[in-house]
């Protein structure tokens, strides 16, 4: 099926010409519109713009994009099967290492990653690699015949995999395709973790994740909800009464944070994990016709306090809910700011008022529990910290204050305790979150594995994508060697 | 892939309906005063519930439930043989049930179903349990016979008077605790004002309290922050770090006051359910029966 691939390729641009072609905008809903929506904020290139976008890539003899790429998929390959009009091949090329292409497409810091890599970066502008792969995912959906996806003879080997969400579900994609019979618990309603409940509509659609989890389905992988493993069911159960050979626990972030700072508990004070959830898991931005509600925002003030993707899903979803000033209140400046770069372009198109620089130190009551301010300070950078960001230190004499009716909290997470708790000899770091190992993300118990954001604290799907493929690729040595 | 069906259901008390249901994984590991987390239907809230018991060689377990928002009316219209699309469990900590010595168990309204496993499991674990139970009226009292066979003595209140003695549970453990009866643990589910008042009675004579709280609850798995309660002015996660708290820590107007958040959306759902008459929720109830079927291929 797939034509071989030639260097130089087909592309017929010399590199001088190819280093001329701009790079192809992404068309995108206009922003005061989608302000007001939760559709899709970009539209996707078209065959024609993916063409011209691809013909810009120089195909360079040690493609950086590729080493950048924590799951490594081989971009230089994938593109020229685009210049070449080769578009199933492409997304067969991509899926060699991305089981997940409709989903990094989207979501993908590709600033940090591939992109950054571009040799095109240095001059010009880097390849638009995210949004080819984006368009080479959605032909192939739309291409797709579920029954041409050929089922890999069984190696009669069980695998249990903990959370289906990013790590979890690339683990469970490597390892089917090796043969592995694998079944993956979700403790919600829904398959996808933080793709369904934490990333929203307007950025990832839920038919986007369904229709890739129906991918893998197709591949074999078998999916159960409503489990949360150390309560309906324990990792010694799955290993001992179960018959699973291999056990790869990707949980994900954990417990909300908190400041600390008095007022945290008014109403109208979230945890992003909570806002975010109760929009997309449970559709509060359709209640009634959903039944679960958010507080009403019409015409409020809302804040978010942090500067990640959290952050700006959360106060994105806050302005299409009909709020009247959204606010982003970041403690260090705009260059720290961790959330990816089309997020922040994309929300200071739509509005949002970004306060950097600034942190509450309390929430204030209107007396009859509900937030009615926030009382601020403003920051300053002094010297770097553990991080290696310098560290906002609190301006004397700054403080003002911002009526809000709504603020919500996305300075991070803490470790989960659930699986750990109910899981004896199974070695946590001092925060709680699981010790693995970073080559092979194995754990201190024999046939467990572990990876993503409960190993790491809160990270990127991509990060997340990558150690559940370091994790597949040490599951299957070790089914098929035995040797731990 | 789980299909939760109901294999009994039958009103115990007005509004008050106990279900029995199929859920193997979570009947072999309930421990008293852990519950689930339930959705009805696809447009469906996700609401916790304490288990009050489970059967493990059945597969099944028990919960008992009354009617107060649009979730709770429509799952008390379901019936036996109905199915449930979701239900997520054991959640939460199990209640402590070590040897004591003399135990107060005290159960308000509903909240006597969910104080009864922890009853039982204390009482085998070898203390003495001294049961109060108090309802708003006579056809309110429910698990008197239950509740009766796990303690050494039962107590009840009626708000009216209309069964047993009129008054509070709260005038009853004043008075158990005046007649010179000493007592090493209380424990206290119902209403939040009951749990309250509860506290305020113990506080003073530095009897250790404990009580089962129902903040508003989303995933249950400490990942949203949603049922988070003021205990000694920290946060805590009631869906991970309880339901069961020290009384004497927990900040019950920040309880109050989170609970009534969503009040306004609450009677506008709990109107348009009042309007859907017979016939539309009979649809409804056929609709959720499609949906749990094809869930069993589906997810």
């Amino acid at each position: 099926m797939t034509p071989p691939v030639k260097t130089p390729s087909l592309n017929p641009l010399s590199l001088k010409e190819r280093m001329k072609v701009p790079r192809q905008h992404m068309p995108e809903q206009d922003a005061h519109w989608r302000a007001t929506n939760f559709t899709e904020v970009n539209l996707g290139y078209s065959v024609e713009l993916a063409r011209q976008e691809a013909a810009r890539c120089l195909e360079c003899a040690k493609p950086a994009c590729t080493d950048k790429c924590p799951v490594g998929v081989k971009v230089r390959e994938f593109v020229q099967l685009i210049v070449a009009g080769h578009f199933m091949a492409a997304a067969a090329k991509i899926r060699e290492d991305n089981v997940l292409p409709a989903i990094t497409g989207r979501v993908c810091p590709q600033e940090d990653h591939c992109e950054g890599g571009c040799l095109m970066g240095k001059k010009v502008q880097s390849l638009g690699i995210g949004y080819l792969e984006r368009f080479v995912a959605d032909y192939e959906q739309q291409h797709l015949d579920f029954s041409q996806i050929r089922k890999v003879a069984s190696t009669g080997k069980r695998v249990a995999i903990v959370g289906s969400g990013p790590s979890g579900l690339t683990a469970a994609g490597d390892l089917v395709q090796k043969g592995h019979q694998v079944r993956v618990f979700e403790a919600l309603h829904e398959i996808g973790g933080v793709l369904v409940y934490g990333i929203p509509e307007f950025r990832l659609p839920k038919k986007i994740i369904r229709e890739q989890v129906d991918y893998m389905r197709a591949m074999g992988v078998e999916f159960e909800t409503d489990v949360v493993v150390g309560r309906t069911v324990t990792i010694d159960e799955l290993m001992n009464e179960e018959g699973y050979d291999a056990v790869f626990i990707g949980t994900g972030a954990g417990l909300p944070q908190f400041m600390g700072i008095p007022g945290e508990h008014l109403n109208g004070v979230y945890a992003a994990n909570e806002f975010l959830t109760r929009i997309n898991l449970m559709h509060a931005y359709e209640f009634p016709h959903y039944d679960e509600p958010v507080v009403d925002l019409i015409g409020k003030n809302v804040a978010v306090i942090g500067g990640g993707n959290t952050a700006l899903d959360a106060i994105r979803s806050a302005l299409r809910l009909g709020a009247r000033k959204a606010y982003v209140l970041y403690r260090r400046s705009e260059s720290e700011m961790p959330a990816r770069a089309e997020e922040v372009k994309h929300a200071m198109q739509e509005g949002i008022d970004f306060q950097v620089l600034t942190a509450p130190v309390e929430f204030l009551s209107d007396g009859k529990g509900w937030l009615k301010s926030a009382r601020c300070v403003r920051m300053e950078l002094g010297e770097p910290d553990s991080s290696g960001r310098r560290r906002p230190v609190p301006l004397p004499g700054s403080e003002f204050e911002i009526p809000l009716s709504v603020a919500v909290m996305a300075i991070g997470t803490s470790a989960n305790p659930i699986v750990q708790s109910t899981t004896p000899g199974l070695a946590t770091n001092k925060r709680g979150y699981i010790q693995a190992d970073e080559s092979t993300q194995r754990t201190s118990r024999v046939g467990v594995f572990a990876g993503g954001d409960i190993v790491t604290g809160s990270a990127t799907v991509i990060l997340a994508m990558g150690a559940g493929r370091r994790a597949a690729k040490s599951i299957h040595e070790y089914l098929t060697t035995g040797v731990w | 892939m789980p299909v939760f069906k109901i294999v009994h259901a039958a009103f115990i008390a007005p509004g008050i309906k106990r279900f029995v249901i199929e859920a193997p994984r979570i009947a072999k590991k309930q421990k008293p005063g852990q519950f689930v987390i339930l959705r009805l239907y696809e447009q469906g809230e996700r609401i916790p519930l304490t288990i009050e018991r489970s059967d493990p060689s059945q597969g099944t377990i028990s919960m008992v439930v009354q009617s107060a928002g649009k979730t709770t009316h429509f799952l008390n219209c379901l019936e036996t043989g109905d199915h449930i699309l979701d239900v997520v469990g054991p959640l939460g900590k199990p209640s402590e049930t070590a040897k004591f010595g003399t135990v107060v168990v005290m159960g308000g309204g509903v909240g006597t179903a969910m104080a009864y496993p922890t009853a039982a499991a204390l009482k085998s674990a070898g203390n003495r349990v001294i049961s109060i139970v108090g309802a708003r009226n006579k056809d309110l009292v429910i698990l008197e016979r239950e509740v009766g066979e796990v303690s050494d003595e039962l107590l009840i209140t009626t708000d009216d008077g209309s069964y047993a003695e009129k008054g509070f549970v709260t005038d009853k453990l004043r008075q158990l605790i005046a007649s010179g009866e000493r007592i090493d643990l209380v424990l206290a589910v119902g209403p939040i004002p009951m749990m309250k008042a509860v506290a305020d009675v113990t506080r003073e004579h530095g009897i250790r309290t404990i009580v089962s709280l129902n903040p508003i609850m989303i995933d249950g798995t400490g990942m949203c922050g949603g049922c988070r309660v003021l205990v000694d002015s920290k946060s805590e996660f009631a869906c991970v770090d309880g339901p069961q708290f020290d009384a004497h820590r927990v900040n019950f107007e920040v309880l109050i006051q989170r609970n009534a958040m969503y009040r306004e959306a609450e009677r506008r759902s709990m109107d348009g359910f009042r309007q859907l008459g017979a016939v539309k929720l009979k649809a409804l109830r056929q609709e959720l029966e499609h949906a749990c079927t094809l869930n069993g291929g589906r997810r």
